[in-house]
């Protein structure tokens, strides 16, 4: 028996080491996929272990950066017609797709699965429109419905995409995760079979992994696909043990549990880089965290009252106590990693005195009072927002403005916000595609004021021709300028105090190699190489 | 015992209706719903919110929706989850063995230590053994399980690195569930030296699961044996001559069980409140963990159908300890 016993030890101690036989990677990721077909879900969790791993994109980010990389994903090449409606696709040839136990695949990708893929998510009598609840939030929030207006099969492995108008981001809309390409030959067979639902439980996909099998709650397993077109991944399996707490993760890590944690708790990052055995990597997030002032309300509707309120914020002290240093200043709303980042906006300064006179001159001698609402929940872009809430609340105290913190509980917290009961608000986004039109249009514009994610409320006419015009021109350096301007009229009018933009930060075994930082936050593990 | 069996039965369709209308109603009384959880920052527009509360059938009035809800449980219908959308009674299927694994795993554990040291506790009363016992028992009943199971992940899985942090099974072997049970399949499967694994990862969670009700059997069989040993057929017992051991391990004990039976059969109802922080911790995959993220995610038809689902066994659980105290003691039974 004990002979047994240390077999198994032995085994298992084999098997982290990757010494011998199949190198496997653990990753603890931290939640359990709500399913395997990317269009129908919102989440990182999700996409993780789903459309990353398994799928492709007709176009796809050069992995680390917010660009789109030409040749990277299903498309080889594509053309951008004059008026820019019209992209026309060149798919790759001798793509090979996934097998499951009941199926097998007779033919190569082609124009057929591109067209089925954005069918099923537009059009409601599509084939598998209806299926697994037939919900495409994602397809719908970046406005495709009323942006498409046809998509044809030119010839095998060349697709037409039509616009009902030009969109400068619509290219890095689709190497988004609910565009992942999927099989029409698939879904005609389990149509057939009788056995649809199969089409989003046992995916079959391009990628650089296959699915294994997926133990509800516990374990996700992959295998290196050896017939993926592009580079086969350097490790032969991929184990996701789904763990939802953080400090469990960290022990499993230290125990040679897991070789990579996705979530670490900022305070036990300084111990994480002592140990010898690990190493973080870190790397600035592709988010915002702000507090928006409710434009439409008194008496932020003063241009003074706003810029005043910014100058009373002590920013630094906040990235200190909330962030515990994993985070940096936000001076304009979108992160310095992303292009047309315009660094010569200068920051409204810390000067509570200069905050105090321009409230003086705006009527405001003796202060007033409002409310603050701080979310109830942790994001990304804002670990501990009451904390945040109370830091600003001592700060305006100091210039004459009694502030109330409000919270609700967090479904609550967005239905009232972008019903506009709030005064001021702090609240903050992720970006979805790198484009910055989906930070300055998707928060800040006039439209978006309307449909209530501008949570600032601000519709200004200079800022929104800005943002407008930039989603038409297709010349990236044109763009680049539009955008750049914007953030100018943006922060003269500072609808928004930019508070921070938060560091991402993954531990590891030292073994670990090849491991790049998404911006969006996604992990893939196709490049990842295990040493230890 | 027929009436009295029929009169348990009886009592079982208030609580059912209790509980159904209990969980219907509180997940509806927290504040939020499964549409905004899912779409976050990105607001919807009011329209498809009211698109998607349709398709859920979350716009009719409460009343209508409890009353379909109710009509589809009794033709055992629990609905589908709206997050996986797979069927509620598949997905507690698939589940509920890792949670009776472990809740059984802890249960003999607690039973296992808690009745020798109850014994030993009283037959030296008033000992260093019978302090310390209770002292550390009464420790171990007020010990919150978060921190409790933490603190032996910490020590014998990082520390000494005895045992798994967490999970059920060394990610190296995957065993088809056969009958859910993971001792069980891995001794069935081809590779039954994956047995060792799965007992390996069941000692820290079953031991911070089962601590509670060790405690609670230890000071409950302590203070029973106490009592028995006062009575007047076990100085009886010990006039005749019998060997202390034949006096305490039968004469005794065998009467000091009765009220320790009852206790462990509550037990099972604070084993599952226990297993949702146990199976968080250790990342086990049952049927507590997937509550919670239902909670989390609003998941209506998964918390409804899960909550029913787990009291109806606590509630058969609860009737099986009656009947067989019926059984054991017949003053309960003939009692009128």
């Amino acid at each position: 028996m004990s002979i047994r016993v240390f077999g198994v030890v032995a085994a298992i101690a084999m098997m982290m080491s990757g010494a011998a036989g199949a190198k496997t990677l653990v990753f603890c990721s931290e939640g359990s996929p709500e399913g395997f077909n990317a269009a129908l879900y919102t989440t990182g969790t999700t996409f993780d272990a789903s459309s990353r791993p398994l799928m492709n994109r007709l176009v796809e980010f050069k992995r680390g950066t917010t660009e789109i990389e030409p040749g990277a994903g299903l498309a080889s090449s594509w053309t951008i017609s004059e008026d820019g409606t019209e992209y026309t696709f060149k798919l790759r040839e001798g793509v090979k797709w996934h097998a499951t136990k009941t199926y097998k695949p007779t033919r190569d990708l082609n124009a057929d699965d591109v067209i089925y893929t954005f069918n099923r998510q537009w059009k409601p009598d599509a084939q598998d429109h209806g299926l697994s609840g037939g919900t495409y939030e994602y397809f719908n929030s970046m406005g495709f419905p009323t942006l498409l207006k046809s998509i044809e099969k030119i010839d095998d492995h060349t697709v037409k995409f039509t616009l009902n108008k030009p969109e400068a981001p619509f290219l890095a809309d689709l190497g988004m995760d609910f565009a992942s390409i999927m099989s029409k030959e698939y879904s005609d067979a389990m149509n057939a079979a009788g056995t649809p639902e199969k089409i989003d439980l046992e995916p079959v996909g391009t990628g650089p992994f296959q699915l294994i099998n997926y133990q509800k709650d516990a374990v996700i397993r992959y295998r290196a696909f050896e017939d993926y077109w592009g580079d086969r991944p350097k490790i032969d399996t991929l184990v996701f043990a789904i763990t939802p707490d953080a400090a469990v993760a960290y022990a499993k890590l230290l125990a040679g549990e897991c070789h990579l944690i996705p979530y670490p708790n900022a305070a036990d990052l300084a111990g994480m880089k002592e140990d010898p055995k690990l190493k973080v990597m870190s790397k600035p997030g592709l988010n915002v965290g702000y507090l928006g002032f409710n434009t439409e309300k008194e008496p932020f509707t003063d241009k003074r009252v706003r810029q005043a309120l910014n100058m009373a914020i002590n920013k630094p002290s906040i990235i200190e106590a909330v962030f515990l240093g994993t985070g940096q200043v936000a001076k304009n709303p979108i992160p310095p990693i992303m292009w047309s980042y315009n660094d010569a906006v200068e920051d409204y300064p810390y000067d509570p005195q200069a905050a105090k006179a321009l409230l003086a001159e705006a009527g405001y001698k003796d202060g007033f009072k409002t409310d603050i609402w701080a979310m109830p929940v942790q994001r990304p872009y804002n670990p501990n927002a009451r904390r945040m809430a109370e830091m600003i609340q001592s700060d305006w105290k100091a210039v004459g403005v009694d502030a109330n913190v409000v919270s609700f509980e967090w479904g609550e917290y967005l239905k009232r916000s972008v019903q506009g009961e709030h005064q001021s608000i702090l609240l903050g986004w992720t970006g979805d595609n790198g484009d910055p039109d989906n930070f300055l249009y998707t928060l800040l514009s006039c439209d978006a004021a309307k449909d209530g994610v501008n949570r600032a409320r601000w519709c200004h006419e200079p800022f929104d021709k800005l943002v407008l015009e930039a989603k038409i021109v297709s010349d990236e350096d044109k763009r680049s300028e539009l955008y750049e301007q914007a953030q100018v009229v943006f922060k003269e009018e500072a609808p928004w105090v930019t508070v921070a933009h938060s560091t991402t930060n993954k531990a590891m075994r030292t073994g670990v190699q090849g491991f790049v930082i998404d911006p969006f936050g996604g992990h893939y593990f196709d490049t990842v190489e295990l040493s230890e | 015992m027929i009436r009295f069996t029929l009169t348990r039965l009886g009592l079982l369709i208030p609580t059912f209706i209790g509980v159904t209308l209990l969980t219907f109603a509180l997940i509806r009384l927290v504040p939020g719903d499964p549409i905004e959880m899912l779409v976050g920052e990105r607001a919807l527009s009011p329209e498809r919110h009211a698109m998607y509360r349709a398709q859920l059938g979350l716009d009719k009035p409460l009343l209508v929706q409890y009353g379909i809800y109710i009509s589809d449980v009794l033709s055992g219908d629990l609905g589908r989850s709206i997050v996986t959308k797979t069927p509620v009674l598949d997905e507690f299927a698939a589940l509920f063995p890792a949670t009776i694994e472990l809740s059984v795993c802890a249960i003999v554990f607690a039973v296992v230590i808690g009745l020798p040291l109850g014994i030993l506790a009283a037959v030296r009363r008033g000992t260093v053994f019978d302090y310390a016992t209770m002292g550390v028992s009464l420790t171990g009943y007020s010990m919150p399980i978060f921190w409790w199971a933490l603190l032996l992940i910490l020590f014998f899985s990082v520390n000494l690195g005895w045992t798994p942090v967490s999970g059920r099974l060394s990610v190296m072997y995957y065993i088809e569930p056969v009958t859910g049970f993971m001792l069980i399949d891995t001794l069935l499967s081809d590779e039954p030296e994956a047995f060792w694994s799965a007992l390996r990862h069941l000692i820290l969670p079953a031991v911070a699961l089962g601590t509670i009700p060790l405690a609670v059997i230890a000071r409950m069989t302590r203070s029973s044996m106490l009592e028995v040993l006062g009575e007047d057929y076990i100085r009886t017992a010990r006039a005749k001559g019998l060997s202390p051991l034949r006096v305490v391990g039968v004469h005794a004990l065998r009467n000091a069980l009765i009220p320790v039976i009852t206790v462990i059969g509550l037990a099972v109802g604070v084993l599952f409140a226990g297993a949702i922080l146990t199976e968080t911790i250790f990342a086990w995959p049952g049927v507590g963990k997937w509550l919670v993220e239902s909670v989390r995610r609003r998941d209506y038809p998964v918390l409804q159908g899960g909550v029913l689902l787990v009291a109806s066994v606590v509630m058969g659980v609860n009737l099986i300890v009656d009947l067989l105290y019926g059984l054991i003691n017949p003053r309960i039974r003939h009692r009128r």
